[in-house]
């Protein structure tokens, strides 16, 4: 894998819009009229969330990629998709918890879309041991790749059940249904947290692939072995 | 022989060969129906309005014993791969395993029904209604679980990573075949259970399908 | 030209940090007798492994019964049996079920006759899980016989057999011979297996240390150690 420093360039400049977008957010954008403080958290809380699908999405394409193609590359990739997913998805539920306590008086409202989150968080944190607990390179990589298709084909159907079933009891509101007469705190931390994720996913990706490189043993030294190796 | 009904001929017959492992996780299925009405206590309002989710509880907790077990056979002198060598179409083996694993369950499910009815008062008009929830269900479970069973059977923690892995999964299904059941049991004013039954269905369909695509690349070195 | 029952070359396998094949190039006419010799843990069921396709080679090509191994396998499993270590019998199951299993497979009818060949005739109905380790290797033997196969993989068939067994094993050996079908025997007993194969192979840590007539293989290193 690559050696260039763009990751660090990107995961700084990440953190300054992220700096700049929650600090406009928090401290400088208009009060909301009907919850008044307790809705900022929308401008962390919303960036997260899109992130969070953004990256699993990622995992989903670097596990096809690598059932598909082959190669350590990929499987590096996925291997730090897989986990900034899953530390995204907590961030996330644990914002929504933050903002449902003061809120609702509970600190979990079953909002469809953060159930599906939390979902997910167990989904994916599994498929995170199962990589743990699988010691052959090879197998650890098809398999954790196969459980990540099936997992994200899975997302559509765990939300429109979970709205479903909610929707029977009790219609919430969450903090994104309410009036959004200020975008720009919220693009700007959208992209701080896209390019800091972007960055750390390169650079975790690159450090699973060096300890892939350890794990297995380096092409035997031969003149005659023909290299039409797959993996 | 067509290498389909060969794999559910092999996998019928070994699952009769160890018929007393299945009664034993039946045991195990009733006695979770009678420890979570515990949890409820002696109200028989509310044990009835609970009893769909409790029943589906325990078959999920359930069929992680079965699933496992119908791998155990296939690891142990590693007949599933003496069966790919000869060779054996490995979608062939998948369907197998999966369609004897989906009457099992089913089993599991038809059996658990009346000691949900006897323990929850939870009886309903609609038998056929509810046994073809039951089959969609086990459906739901097997379907994924027969693919994960394979891919733990072979690494160690086995027993924490099938369920760690599958029940995230088959949240939709759970859902769906609880909210069924419920409203058969409970009566179902609104009309609501031909949705929850399609839900069933297209979680059926779909990993009915990816499984057996993805199977090969599970059991190959 | 004669055709090849197998040809590798440059074959290589790893199991995580170590080289279990390393670089292994042969090339067997159909029809050969081989004796794979080799101390433990010097990569024979490895590479019988990867003959059979149980295992995909990291580097290197492999031809067997004239098909490619890494985009023919259903193929040259076709035309290839292995006698491995694990049996590949389901335990709760009989003698005669797990015969009648793998001829579902196959496609072919059950042959009752196999088992009496084998020797196992009296315990055909018993489930495997009461048979004794020479019991299951004859069973094993039985399953590679139905197969019929042009490459037969045997890794290491005398060991848990009696006496009686190991004659049973020479005249399979024979009359695989006599029907123009390849073998390559795995095995420690190499006087046996000098006599019994035309070429061996001698394996050193994954490496091809010697190939040659059976009859020729050296029985000592330069150091004096046994070779195999």
């Amino acid at each position: 894998m690559g050696k260039s420093v763009w990751p660090f360039g990107l995961t700084g400049l990440g953190l300054a819009l992220l700096a700049w977008g929650t600090t406009w957010g928090l401290g400088f954008a208009p009060r909301e009229a009907y919850m008044g403080d307790v809705q900022r958290i929308m401008y962390v809380h919303v960036p997260t969330a899109w992130n969070a699908m953004l990256v699993l999405t990622f995992a989903f394409l670097c596990a096809l990629v690598s059932l598909l193609r082959g190669g350590w590359v990929w499987d590096a990739r996925l291997e730090a998709a897989i986990e900034a997913g899953v530390v995204l998805s907590g961030l996330v539920c644990i914002q929504g918890s933050i903002w449902a306590r003061p809120t609702w008086g509970v600190w979990w409202d079953w909002d469809p879309r953060l159930t599906t989150t939390a979902v997910l968080l167990f989904g994916f944190g599994g498929i995170l041991a199962l990589r743990q607990f699988v010691d052959d390179p090879v197998k650890r990589a098809v398999w954790s790749a196969v459980a990540v298709v099936i997992a994200y084909v899975d997302v559509p159907l765990v939300y429109f059940s979970v709205r479903w079933w909610n929707s029977l009891h009790q219609v919430q509101s969450s903090p994104e249904t309410v009036s959004r007469a200020f975008h720009w705190p919220l693009r700007i931390n959208a992209f701080g947290v896209l390019f800091l994720v972007a960055g750390l996913l390169e650079l975790r990706a690159r450090l699973a692939f060096m300890r892939r490189e350890t794990e297995l043993a380096p092409p035997p030294p031969s003149e005659t072995a023909v290299a039409a190796a797959t993996r | 022989m067509n290498p389909f009904l060969a794999a559910l001929r092999k996998d019928l017959l070994l699952q009769w060969r160890t018929r007393s492992q299945l009664v034993a996780v039946f045991v195990f299925g009733a006695s979770a129906l009678l420890l979570f009405s515990f949890a409820i206590g002696p109200n028989a309002a509310a044990l009835r309005q609970f009893a769909g989710g409790f029943l589906w509880l325990a078959l999920l907790l359930a069929s992680t014993l079965a699933l496992a077990d119908s791998f155990e056979s296939e690891m142990a002198q590693r007949a599933l791969e003496g069966l790919l060598l000869l060779p054996a179409d490995p979608r062939a083996l998948y369907y197998g395993k999966a369609v004897a694993n989906l009457l099992q369950l089913t089993l599991l499910g038809a059996g658990l029904v009346p000691v949900m009815v006897v323990l929850y008062d939870a009886s309903t008009a609609r038998l056929p209604g509810l046994l073809g929830i039951v089959v969609l269900g086990a459906a739901g479970l097997s379907a994924p679980g027969t693919l994960y069973a394979a891919m733990t059977a072979q690494v160690r923690a086995r027993n924490t990573l099938l369920p760690l892995l599958l029940f995230p999964l088959v949240v939709p299904a759970l859902l769906g075949a609880v909210k069924a059941t419920s409203l058969l049991i409970l009566g179902d004013p609104m009309g609501q259970l031909a949705a929850w039954t399609w839900l069933l269905v297209a979680f059926d369909v779909i990993y009915w399908s990816l499984c057996g695509l993805v199977f090969e690349r599970v059991i190959e070195d | 030209m004669t055709a090849l029952a197998v040809e590798t070359i440059g074959l290589s396998r790893r199991y995580g940090r170590r080289w279990a094949l390393s670089d292994v190039s042969f090339a067997l006419p159909q029809g050969s007798i081989v004796m794979l010799a080799g101390r433990n843990g010097s990569g024979k069921s490895t590479l019988l492994r990867v003959l059979a396709t149980a295992l995909r080679p990291d580097y290197g090509s492999v031809r067997v019964a004239g098909h490619d191994a890494r985009s023919e396998r259903e193929l040259v499993r076709q035309k290839t049996a292995l006698l491995g270590h694990n049996s590949f019998h389901y335990e709760a199951l009989s003698a005669r079920e797990n015969l009648a299993v793998a001829a579902s497979f196959l496609g072919r009818p059950y042959d009752p006759s196999l088992l009496a060949r084998v020797g196992l005739e009296a315990r055909a109905d018993d489930p495997v899980t009461s048979f004794s380790a020479g019991m299951r290797k004859r069973l094993a033997l039985a399953r590679v016989l139905l197969q019929d196969a042009a490459v037969v993989l045997l890794d290491e068939p005398y060991g848990e057999l009696d006496p009686p067994g190991f004659a049973l094993l020479d005249r399979v050996i024979s009359e695989l011979r006599s029907r123009a079908r390849s073998v390559i025997m795995a095995t420690h007993l190499v006087d046996r297996g000098r006599a019994l194969c035309d070429r061996a192979l001698l394996l050193e840590e994954g490496r091809l240390a010697w190939s040659g007539p059976a009859a020729q293989m050296p029985t000592e290193a330069p150091d004096g150690s046994a070779v195999a």
